[in-house]
């Protein structure tokens, strides 16, 4: 009952002072959807002319679908989602027997996660487009996808981990992608109280080496850090390369009821890693293989198939046992995101329960470690003084700041959940320039080149956590939504609204010049090394194994070979294995064959996949072409017949009668 | 001297052909936004870009025109030779130094230019008309021969043929020849 009342007065007020502006809750209504707003030519700079291309690529994660999706700016079309951590039926990801090896782990088969950071590879501190990683936040991973193919290549999992969260960000010259722990867990995972939490449960921080040449990855070390939240993270850059930094929450080290009882300390902390002095640490014999059990999936483009293997140990440091490693930099209310400016002099901390913004400075850091300027420490971690290493706040900017992103013109934008808007704010005077609401509240933001030394300043996204009534209704579930404005004059300018899949957290831009001519077209035929690829007709044939039966197929336009299939019988299990022999762009054929309890497949130009079939009942059972590849793609079908268990059908395959 | 000189230099000309394409066959088609380029050589049949010749072969056996392979065309053995013969002959007559035999040799490969122009015709007007009677698409009256020199409109194909490098060292070699025989004219 006091409840109500509360509401009531609340209402009542709240209606005092709407009465008192003169505005009524329809003006403020049709503010809050930005109606009346938009100068007149905006849709002139999103438009782009049919057969022409957008400007840049931007990489939206999918976040609870678990895949990456591909997107063009100005225009927001989607182009592609890439599979990555969940299974797609569409691409047969995770169905075919090439993919499935992808999603393993040392649970098994996995076919979901939570993908949460985009972030592009980059050389000399600028993205280079070779690749983009993701982090898989439910069962740890770091993913790999391929810019050349657009597809995942590479699946690494993250031992002593539990949600992957402040991942994968990558230094200058993608040395390493690193991977936090939000949850701190039992170091190593045994059963006890979760009332015993404080002390026993640790956070690993890895660092995982990735190859410079292959892109290969393997994780290098571990950093055995207090049992706090890793949130997120960026790596330094410029006079700040070789160190990275981790934002943490729950210093409290609560293991009950977060919302309050991670929210007491005034400060927190950024952990200040030099991964640079960690190497040398390793390269001395500093560190203690710790079991560490985790499985690492790679896939070759010539074998155009995937496989795993199990590494069973880490190498781990110690920071009280290797002093000059870990540094930690208080800063106020549960800080979220981390960023770091251009120059790297700069280390933004968004304290997602503070009313201001914190900026550290990387000079000061140095300088206060110098000095050893503490303020006592943290399970053997020193605690730099906060004025020692303080560079200044942006006042009062909004509500709930997350993240941070800049632009090429010393300016920085950082994004106000609470509030729901994006904040202009100038890089060392800190004043606001500029703010802009957003539909609605706000998470993460994407400049592209925005988190790396070379910065554009010409869009920036602003990838929205409530949708609301921006689009048509879809029932209770709404689209996921992004938005675009023009940062290129000194006031932001919302040019377009448009949705995206899964829920978008982090996402990269980059210049369509860095990708696209590097485009991989086809697959050629000749390079093809999957040992089951029939490369040509002559190669077509039909293997009986007992109960295992490999088609050797092919298809091109617009027919199979072989087309008519008899001797399988009722419990056999059927590989398909399917050759595409097209060498043209955009020539990929589909299979599917009545029943299958798998997917179709999906085969692009000289690549070669298997899918597996279990016949159930005997019969003629038809098998065609998903994929309308050609002008008698409706002719693009086939035989196979099924035998009893018992029969003598003799196994025979043919096309066209030969 | 002069007409020696020359004469020598066209049969090197001739020689140079080898290096060159003599005639490109563009196609253009909603499916081949980019278009497919067939190079004809002295020697050997070319695409622009590996899997071009397959392709073409692809589109066209909808409407039953043959594949084209390097085994259909004994031209390509036979055309070397020639070009052997004509450019040795070029070195000879050059040697020998005599006004006539430029103007013989100009008109041996003018005679040959004819001959070359005319199977050249003849190839592209049976691949265009010999059509598999089991194709899958017939259009009746249709009939797909490429144009010889120039544009033509094939159902939903663009298609240009024209002259490169090597007919051009050719036309440049009787030219030559031509040049030969006029500077070396008794004064």
């Amino acid at each position: 009952m006091r409840f109500s009342i509360k509401i009531i007065a609340s209402a009542l007020i709240g209606g005092l002072l709407l009465a008192s502006c003169g505005q009524s809750s329809d003006d403020v209504k049709k503010q809050m959807r930005g109606e009346g707003a938009l100068s007149s030519d905006v849709a002139e700079r999103v438009y782009v002319k049919p057969g022409e291309y957008d400007e840049y690529y931007a990489f939206l994660s999918g976040g609870f679908s678990g895949q990456l999706a591909v997107y063009g700016l100005p225009s927001g079309r989607l182009f592609k989602v890439i599979p990555v951590f969940s299974v797609d039926p569409e691409k047969a990801y995770g169905f075919n027997e090439e993919t499935k090896p992808m999603l393993e782990t040392t649970h098994g088969f996995v076919p979901w996660d939570d993908s949460h950071h985009p972030e592009l590879s980059q050389t000399n501190g600028e993205t280079d487009g070779r690749w983009i990683f993701i982090n898989g936040n439910n069962t740890p991973r770091i993913a790999r996808i391929d810019l050349k193919t657009f597809e995942t290549v590479e699946i690494i999992e993250i031992p002593n981990s539990a949600g992957n969260h402040s991942s994968p960000f990558t230094t200058e010259n993608t040395e390493y992608v690193v991977a936090g722990t939000r949850f701190a867990v039992p170091f190593q995972q045994e059963d006890m109280p979760i009332s015993d939490y404080k002390g026993k449960f640790k956070g690993a921080l890895s660092y995982i080496k990735v190859d410079p040449e292959s892109g290969h990855m393997n994780i290098a070390f571990q950093v055995l850090m207090p049992g706090f939240n890793y949130d997120l993270s960026h790596s330094g850059k410029g006079k700040s390369h070789g160190w990275s930094f981790f934002t943490t929450y729950n210093t409290e080290e609560a293991s009950t009821l977060l919302e309050v009882n991670a929210s007491q300390n005034d400060k927190d902390y950024i952990a200040a890693i030099n991964w640079k002095k960690a190497e040398e640490y390793i390269k001395a014999g500093k560190f203690h293989t710790m079991p560490g059990k985790h499985v690492h999936n790679l896939y070759s483009d010539e074998t155009h198939s995937a496989t795993s293997e199990t590494i069973n140990e880490v190498k781990v440091l110690d920071p009280s046992e290797c002093p000059g490693l870990v540094y930690f930099l208080p800063t106020p209310k549960s800080p979220h995101g981390v960023d770091v400016d251009p120059t790297g002099e700069y280390i933004v901390g968004n304290g997602k329960l503070s009313a201001d913004l914190t900026v550290h400075s990387f000079t000061k850091m140095i300088k206060a470690i110098e000095d050893k300027a503490y303020d006592g420490d943290a399970y053997g971690i020193p605690i730099l003084k906060f004025d020692a290493v303080h560079a200044g706040t942006v006042k009062q900017p909004g509500l709930g700041p997350l993240h941070t992103e800049f632009d090429d013109k010393g300016n920085a934008y950082t994004t106000f959940f609470i509030s729901s808007e994006v904040v202009k704010w100038k890089v060392g005077t800190w004043e606001v320039i500029d703010r802009k609401p957003t539909y609605y509240s706000v998470g993460h933001l994407m400049i592209p080149g925005g988190d790396s030394k070379k910065p554009t300043g010409k869009y920036l996204v602003a990838m929205n956590k409530i949708t609301k009534d921006r689009y048509l209704s879809t029932g209770p579930e709404v689209t996921q939504s992004a938005q675009l404005y023009d940062i290129s004059g000194e006031k932001m300018e919302l040019l377009l609204d448009f949705p995206t899949i899964g829920e978008p957290h982090y996402a990269q831009g980059i210049h369509r010049d860095k990708i696209q001519p590097h485009t991989t077209k086809i697959y050629k035929l000749e390079d093809n090394k999957h040992p089951y690829a029939a490369k040509s007709d002559r190669d077509t044939k039909v293997v009986r194994d007992g109960k295992n039966v490999h088609i050797y197929m092919t298809m091109i336009r617009s027919h199979f070979s072989p087309d008519n299939i008899e001797g399988i019988r009722v419990g056999d299990k059927v590989f398909f294995h399917i050759t595409n022999l097209e060498q043209d762009y955009d020539v990929p054929h589909g299979f599917s064959v009545l029943g299958a309890q798998t997917s179709e497949l999906l085969v692009m130009p000289g690549q070669t996949e298997t899918i597996v079939w279990y016949p159930k009942y005997a019969g003629v059972i038809p098998f065609y072409c998903t994929d309308f590849c050609s002008a008698l793609h409706q002719e693009m079908q086939g035989y196979i017949r099924v035998s009893a268990r018992n029969a003598k059908t003799k196994l025979t395959w043919s096309l066209d009668g030969e | 001297m002069k007409g020696r000189i020359l004469m020598g230099l066209a049969g090197v000309l001739l020689l140079l052909m080898f290096l060159f394409p003599m005639w490109r066959i563009t196609l253009i088609a909603p499916q081949y936004p980019d278009g497919l380029t067939m190079h004809i050589w002295v020697n050997q049949i070319t695409g622009d870009e590996p899997g071009t010749l397959e392709n073409i072969n692809l589109m066209n056996h909808y409407v039953g025109m043959k594949d084209i392979e390097p085994s259909m065309f004994p031209e390509l053995e036979i055309f070397p030779i020639v070009i052997y013969i004509v450019s040795a002959l070029a070195f000879l007559f050059a040697f020998l130094g005599r006004r006539s035999l430029y103007l013989a040799w100009t008109g041996i490969m003018s005679v040959l230019g004819v001959v070359g122009v005319y199977d050249f015709y003849t190839w592209l007007y049976n691949y265009g008309h010999e059509l598999n009677p089991h194709a899958a698409i017939k259009v009746p009256g249709q009939a797909y021969m490429p144009p010889v020199f120039g544009y033509k409109k094939l159902l939903n194909f663009h298609v240009w043929s024209y002259p490169e490098g090597a007919s051009f060292l050719l036309a440049g070699a009787v030219a030559l020849g031509v040049l030969a025989w006029y500077l070396s004219r008794k004064k």
